[in-house]
């Protein structure tokens, strides 16, 4: 930071309490709603009437809601659906998009911009749009209700700017590397492999974290292609059973609480890569 | 390189092959493919046994001119226009307003409040969905509350069930939960603008406000352009937060309906209507044409003004 900015911004402390208000209120209407959903799922039914705004005392802690959603409903089930999903596809998201972005960083042949541009072109249109085929296509091959279909249509969903982030942090890649194995003879695939997999980790921890919030959060396609109640997922399974048991307070406010805790303390481990990989112009 | 290649030329390229094919051969047939699929599906018509007819332009005719399909479109595309609009004139705003606060150098706690600011965004949009319609419930009273504490309480509406806020509500929920992510790209830019181009400015007595409305903004502009189509693409395209909080009716009177709960009532049916795979198809197509046209519009216009401005 330049010395001409700084004093100039310096010399100004009433300016500085400002700019700390505004962020601060702001943080707070970020906050707020997620902080009373959670502290009331820990009350009575009658503390959260009475007082929504109170913190759960001794008196008024209550865990019923949790006890009632366990009861009724198959949350580590929806919970791990959604686990195996996530990590399958992101697992096979980052090996096929850093070997496709390799292919065509890496290699020139025929008909290799056309595939790029046609890959650039899924970043942009959504993949929803071709439900109806999809839906078709996976009635087809007996896939609808099984847990194969989600992975299959996250893989196709987060391949695209896979391949475009990571062929960008390919192509930064010196080329001496790649000659001084060639001129040793390794093969094409243990360079990839051995040389080039290594080297791109960063971006693909960038690159993890926009293909799996989607795909978790997700409700459309688990919907539409595993809505039976073996393959539901997390957010599918809360969204069915908030809309069952409308009524019962505890049981909703704990159910959207088991749902956020975890995403909660996720993010909070990973906020400073994630926030990295979204700053860092990865996404430019 | 050269040595190498010519090894390589002699034979089939299989590690190509090898590398290429499995992400291909699956964006193709699961991405690709199916949209294919649907826009060609879109011109046929299928019967109650499920035979399907070509019908050239028959289902766009019935959805753009039908009266009883026609005002459910133009209803849910007007909607949508509405629930995008706002996202460009609060989300977009409040997100730079934001991300100006954060790049001013040496303010402390920046990276804290970045983190938490974004955290909503993080979520399940259904979940968000939820949270705010107990929030927002009479019945519960938190919001009533709120507002009377602040002597605003006379204000207070049962916002997300009156025809003429509800809308206008979720696409609030919406910006809540999404200002973090033009925060965030708009934030970067910001800090990407080398300093000596704002001390210039400094140096020839130009304040703060006027540094950042004619030095930075104008740097910032393709970010601004790409912050806009994301909107664009994202809003066109939604679904899950109606569908939580209104149903796939989206009531009341459909005054929350937009394409993506169109698009699932048309393919799915509901109460007084039979699904239909072509007519699904149809609406999908029209949801593809738009985006396009907004992707479009997007590349040439704003794309090639911005360059101007590049360095």
């Amino acid at each position: 930071m330049s010395t001409i900015t700084q004093k100039l911004i310096g010399h100004n402390n009433g300016k500085k309490v400002m700019m700390h208000a505004v962020l601060l209120t702001y943080t707070l209407i970020a906050l707020f709603p997620i902080f009373v959903i959670i502290i009331n799922s820990l009350k009575t039914r009658k503390a959260i009437f009475n007082d929504p705004l109170a913190l759960p005392t001794p008196d008024t802690f209550s865990t019923i809601g949790f006890e009632q959603v366990l009861l009724r409903s198959d949350f580590l089930l929806y919970f791990n659906n959604s686990l195996i999903v996530t990590v399958i596809a992101l697992f096979f998201v980052l090996l096929f998009g850093a070997m496709s972005a390799w292919a065509l960083t890496e290699y020139k042949f025929k008909g290799n911009l056309f595939i790029a541009l046609l890959i650039a072109m899924g970043i942009m249109i959504p993949i929803r749009l071709g439900t109806v085929s999809i839906l078709n296509l996976m009635a087809d091959l007996d896939l609808v209700n099984t847990l194969t279909a989600l992975v299959l249509v996250y893989i196709a969903q987060g391949l695209p700017l896979a391949v475009f982030i990571l062929s960008e942090f390919i192509r930064q890649i010196p080329k001496e590397l790649k000659e001084a194995a060639r001129c040793d003879n390794v093969s094409e695939y243990k360079i990839f492999f051995t040389i080039i997999l290594p080297l791109i980790r960063p971006a693909m921890a960038t690159v993890a974290v926009f293909t799996m919030i989607p795909i978790w959060n997700d409700l459309w396609f688990p919907l539409i292609l595993a809505s039976g109640e073996e393959t539901r997922t997390i957010t599918l399974g809360v969204q069915q059973f908030v809309g069952q048991y409308v009524t019962d307070w505890n049981a909703v406010l704990s159910s959207l609480t088991l749902a956020i805790v975890p995403i909660l303390v996720l993010y909070l481990i990973f906020s400073r890569q994630l926030i990295r990989g979204l700053t860092s112009g990865a996404v430019k | 390189m050269s040595n190498s290649n010519n090894t390589i030329k002699s034979q089939f390229p299989w590690h190509i092959l090898f590398f290429l094919a499995p992400g291909l051969l699956i964006y193709l047939c699961i991405s690709v493919y199916p949209l294919i699929d649907t826009l060609w599906l879109g011109f046929f018509q299928e019967d109650s046994i499920g035979k399907r007819t070509f019908a050239g332009l028959d289902n766009y005719r019935t959805l753009l001119f039908d009266a009883v399909w026609s005002e459910p479109f133009w209803n849910a595309l007007w909607n949508n226009t509405k629930f995008f609009l706002i996202h460009m004139l609060v989300q977009n705003p409040i997100g730079l307003f934001l991300a100006a606060l954060l790049s001013s150098p040496k303010l402390r706690f920046s990276n804290s409040y970045r983190t938490l600011i974004f955290m909503p965004t993080m979520l399940s949009v259904v979940i968000i969905g939820f949270v705010w319609q107990l929030l927002l419930s009479p019945l519960w009273g938190i919001s009533e509350n709120l507002l009377y504490a602040i002597g605003l309480g006379d204000f207070f509406d049962s916002w997300l069930g009156k025809e003429t806020s509800a809308l206008i509500t979720l696409a609030l929920i919406s910006v809540w939960q999404f200002v973090g992510i033009p925060m965030m790209l708009i934030y970067a830019a910001l800090l990407g603008i080398p300093d000596d181009l704002t001390d210039a400015s400094v140096v020839d007595g130009s304040n703060p406000w006027q540094t950042f409305w004619h030095i930075k903004l104008p740097l910032i502009f393709p970010t601004i352009g790409m912050v806009s189509i994301l909107t664009f693409v994202a809003n066109f395209n939604a679904f899950e937060l109606i569908y939580a909080v209104k149903g796939a009716v989206a009531g009341p009177n459909f005054s929350t309906d937009i394409m993506g709960t169109l698009f699932y009532r048309t393919f799915f049916g509901f109460q007084l209507q039979e699904g239909s795979t072509t007519m699904g198809a149809a609406v999908a197509t029209l949801m593809f044409l738009i985006i396009l046209i907004g992707v479009a519009i997007y590349l040439f216009l704003v794309q090639r003004r911005m360059q101007r401005f590049q360095l």
